[in-house]
């Protein structure tokens, strides 16, 4: 039994890193392939799609293992200073490294549909590489216990998501967004490095345990680089500057990756950090959650007034980072306090809504890559009437919108459910004026709810619903089996979290103990904490009603058939598709409420006279941080450092030089 | 026991929101010195429409046809989850109040998916505001049912507003005055009322719940008029609760909130006949105020 026992945790990791390698390795025999493809998938394709799918087959049921027992991680020696190739796959880790996987190999299977070589000559073969290594790299950071090992992974996946995303690097979009998000991915390292570094002095060792209690001078370092550090890869607000336009230009299924895991490693980062400290200061928790609730709230301000629709669902990150950053700050709040249950409803909801974001975004994303692929354009209001030309891309997308405004009887509901119950737990707590905490954070997630209902209403309106507002649009065609087949398996699994939460309420559980291991005699699980029966039952009659309803409508339909006219429309005799509401209009009160934070740029008609001229309305948002603040601040850093220019020499030798001459200063210095 | 309090329960569920529109409408009509239809009429009007034909825009696709069902399906869960004079609903849990909010923003999404499903402009307008408005009453709520919780020290409808709320108000009672009126704002919105929304809809474009609905017909509009009575009779059981929080018999209690319901069908029917209505870009303010009022709740409830 023994024996059997310990194969089983070897095998646990093992499995992980042959799907790690599978994943890393899978666009390799495609670069052998003809630039310019066949009209069917070429093998190259077939290969990297067959080697990333059974990587994640691997790795998802590694994790399934360690899930059920931890695993018993793996140490070998690593010829780099204070690194250990240390690996271990806990709570925390297996339910990252299910949806790295899952949401990976969907995405490879989609790419056979949306990226093909033959319609990608230029930079097909790149891609599928990159795509592959971004997979590695991130399950790698995941599975590692020590810090460089850690940043071996970040680094792997921060640049091949870099080259993923800048493939078409021909596009002058393209190249800037890819300049932005280089910039911030070298910003977070720098951070992480600082942050690893004070961690490494204040622990004595380069691994994630501590080993000795931190002093509060190095935890308040660690705490501010870190949400610097892991904030800047998550989007939290203002350090998402990066995000929206790299989501909007990558290929949608590097989107979906990217929005629906890559951002979480932040998560995971800060997560895995926090969890070093078992009696934070109380200001941690409240801090965590105002980035919650700033990131939230105008998250979902910004994405209201977009016109692109990959862009808008861009800053839905942000929104919904916010929201796991809500969460992670009640488990803060609870873990000061020695409140077990707010620790156990936090950092649920944190983690599953990282899950749920992975499901429902990938989802849209997909979608709208779908609408991409079929119309070639991103505009919202170049769009329209898609149901009935893509019904099942339609669906998906409305799936999607569903579950990402958090309602009943999908997943998104039941994660911001766990987090509604840490905040109202939180504001029945007797103590001072720490109440006031949850009781404010509370409403601002029902208005970031509110407000993503808006949304996603007005861009699947607008995108799918009416009549097109443009000939591209209405000779749309529904996309191939590719591209439905990965979408239909995240729109089902909407469901099953949706409908079944009990079945990851113990996968739950045992994140939570990883995280904070003091609560192990507590008992407290979270089938105990949160209603999440009830929920699945009334979440089961929901749908039945539903159902029974919509059958109910059909029969009366049957008996007496509906007659079909134009839409009435208050009597107007030729109702035209540019008549109707367009997404800008409909935003319109919404962005005019958040025009302090917005600063649209808006231009209005002025039509005076018995006959005026034909005019039009224009309002634009830009992303103020980026924009108004960031660009300009550092073109006047850039002049301001002017004259230390020379040492940019742009040569690899003068960079090389560098190296060897700092460390041999700090060899002698020390 | 509970079964007889739960099948009472169903029944005024069925019986009152349409008489809750009777009423308004009987009050609106003895302001304006008019005999006005029969208190039943909204009943006549429901049968008469679920007997007839439906027609059909050829823009529209499914979700046309399924925003009316959802949007009283999910009424009715909502219905289900709300404590009525103090009794125990039908479904509690600890939690059941997010359920509740989110019950109702389900129908709200498949309301507005339907308008925008016509192509019609003046629906676009309808669905815009209402989803607008409702970013303004969502916080109000909450704000409200934050003060309900840490005054019950629960999680559930059924305790917050329960036999508890007596006890509450002698040491709450303030926030609960600020909270009572701020719901009362809300269901006035969420319910198309002066001065947000006109039900009779004398233009201002047509305003907002009105003009949602302008291409539904037939059956499909008696589920629609039904759902927002239904909407209009729950949200004003919770007001009405706040209001009378009476608890002794519980047979009287059932009395007492009959009568409560009727009281604020009444008291919606003197504000619609003596206030004007709001021009819209004024209502954002005014939801404002209502989610200011219950904040304010919060800070009085904190001492």
């Amino acid at each position: 039994m023994d024996i059997v026992e310990s194969l089983d945790s070897l095998m646990t990791d093992w499995l992980i890193i042959a799907g790690t390698i599978l994943a890393a390795v899978s666009g390799v025999p495609g670069l052998w392939d003809d630039r310019k493809g066949t009209p069917g998938a070429t093998s190259g394709e077939r290969t990297a799609t067959v080697l990333l799918v059974v990587g994640a087959l691997c790795g998802i049921a590694g994790a399934a293992l360690a899930i059920a027992r931890p695993s018993a991680g793996i140490d070998l020696g690593w010829p780099v200073p204070g690194g250990r190739f240390a690996i271990h796959v806990d709570g925390i880790s297996a339910l990252f490294v299910v949806q790295i996987f899952l949401i990976s190999a969907l995405g490879s299977v989609y790419g056979l549909g949306y990226w093909k070589q033959s319609e990608h000559p230029r930079d097909g073969r790149k891609l599928r590489l990159f795509y592959g290594l971004i997979t590695a790299g991130m399950t790698l950071l995941v599975c590692a216990r020590n810090t460089m090992l850690f940043m071996a992974g970040w680094e792997i996946m921060a640049l091949a998501a870099f080259l993923s995303l800048s493939a078409q690097d021909d596009q002058r979009p393209v190249r800037e967004v890819g300049y932005v998000y280089m910039v911030a991915t070298r910003l977070a390292t720098l951070c992480l490095i600082a942050m690893f570094a004070v961690l490494s002095v204040a622990t004595g060792s380069f691994d994630f345990a501590a080993s000795r209690p931190i002093t509060p001078g190095a935890g308040t370092a660690i705490l501010i680089l870190a949400i610097a550090g892991f904030g800047l890869k998550a989007g939290i607000m203002p350090m998402h500057v990066w995000l929206p336009g790299a989501h909007a230009n990558a290929p949608s299924h590097v989107s979906a990756l990217m929005s629906g895991v890559l951002i979480k490693m932040g998560i995971y980062g800060l997560v895995r950090v926090f969890s070093l400290f078992p009696h934070p200061p109380l200001w941690w928790g409240q801090l965590v959650l105002l980035f919650g609730g700033v990131s939230g709230v105008l998250g979902v301000a910004f994405a209201i007034s977009q016109h692109d629709f990959k862009r808008l669902l861009a800053y839905h990150s942000v929104e919904n980072i916010g929201i796991i950053c809500m969460g992670l700050g009640v488990a803060l709040l609870g873990r000061s306090l020695g409140n077990s249950a707010l620790v156990a409803l936090g950092l649920s909801g944190a983690l599953l809504h990282v899950w749920n974001h992975g499901l429902f975004k990938g989802l849209l994303f997909l979608s709208a890559g779908s609408v991409l692929h079929a119309t070639h354009t991103r505009e919202i209001d170049e769009l329209g009437g898609l149901a009935k030309r893509m019904p099942w891309t339609a669906l998906g997308f409305l799936v999607g919108a569903v579950a990402i405004c958090g309602l009943p009887p999908l997943n998104g509901f039941i994660s911001e459910l766990l987090v509604y119950l840490g905040l109202f737990r939180s504001a029945a707590l007797p103590q001072g004026t720490l109440w006031l905490t949850g009781a404010l954070g509370a409403p601002a997630l029902a208005l970031i709810g509110a407000l993503a209902l808006a949304c996603f209403v007005k861009v699947h309106g607008a995108m799918f619903l009416g009549e097109p507002r443009s000939e591209r649009t209405a000779g749309a065609a529904e996309s191939s089996r590719f591209i439905l087949v990965p979408m239909a398996v995240l729109a089902g699994l909407c469901f099953v979290v949706g409908l079944l939460p009990w079945v990851v309420a113990p996968i739950l559980d045992r994140a939570v103990l990883a995280w904070a291991p003091e609560l192990a005699g507590s008992g407290l699980r979270l089938m105990v904490l949160a209603p999440l029966s009830w929920v699945s039952l009334l979440g089961g009659l929901l749908l039945v009603a539903l159902l029974l309803g919509v059958a109910l409508v059909r029969r009366n339909l049957r008996q007496k058939p509906a007659e079909k006219v134009g839409t009435w429309d208050c009597g107007y005799v030729a109702p035209g598709p540019t008549m109707q509401y367009s997404s800008s209009s409909f935003a319109q009160t919404l962005v005019g409420l958040f025009s302090w934070a917005l600063r649209p740029k808006v231009s209005k008609p002025d039509t005076r006279g018995l006959f005026p001229h034909p005019e039009a309305f224009t309002s634009n948002v830009a992303d103020v941080v980026l924009d108004s603040i960031l660009i300009p601040a550092a073109e006047l850093g850039s002049r301001a450092v002017r004259w230390f220019r020379w040492v940019q020499r742009g040569s690899m030798q003068a960079y090389l030089l560098y190296i060897l001459l700092t460390l041999l200063v700090l060899f002698f210095w020390r | 026991m509970n079964k007889i309090h739960f099948t009472i329960h169903a029944a005024l569920l069925l019986a009152m929101p349409l008489l809750l529109l009777g009423i308004i409408g009987k009050t609106k009509a003895a302001f304006a010195g008019r005999v006005g239809p029969p208190v039943l009429q909204p009943y006549l009007d429901v049968i008469k429409l679920l007997r007839k034909g439906s027609v059909f825009s050829r823009t529209t696709t499914w979700v046309f046809k399924a925003g009316p069902v959802v949007g009283l399906v999910t009424a009715l869960f909502a219905a289900a989850l709300v404590p009525l004079g103090g009794h125990l609903a039908p479904i509690s849990f600890e939690g059941d109040l997010v359920l509740f909010a989110y019950l109702l923003g389900l129908g709200r999404f498949f309301t507005v998916a339907a308008a925008l499903d016509t192509g019609s402009a003046f629906e676009g307008m309808g669905g815009a505001r209402e989803v607008t408005f409702s970013c303004l009453t969502e916080p109000a709520l909450f704000f409200g049912l934050i003060v309900l919780t840490r005054l019950s020290g629960s999680l559930s409808l059924s305790t917050m507003i329960g036999p508890g709320l007596g006890e509450a108000w002698r040491h709450g009672g303030a926030s609960l005055v600020l909270v009572g009126f701020s719901l009362f704002i809300v269901l006035l919105t969420e319910s198309c009322r002066i001065p947000v929304d006109d039900p009779n809809t004398h233009l201002e474009l047509t305003m907002i719940h009105e003009v949602m609905v302008l291409d539904h017909g037939g059956p499909a509009l008696g589920l629609i008029e039904y759902a927002s009575a239904l909407k209009l009779f729950v949200l004003g059981s919770i007001v009405v609760r706040i209001a009378i929080p009476y608890s002794g018999n519980p047979w009287a209690s059932w009395g007492v909130f009959a009568g409560g319901m009727i009281l604020l069908a009444v008291l919606i029917g003197v504000v619609e006949s003596t206030m004007a209505r709001l021009r819209m870009a004024q209502v954002p303010i005014f939801l404002l105020a209502a989610c200011l009022l219950s904040a304010l709740g919060i800070v009085l409830v904190a001492r």
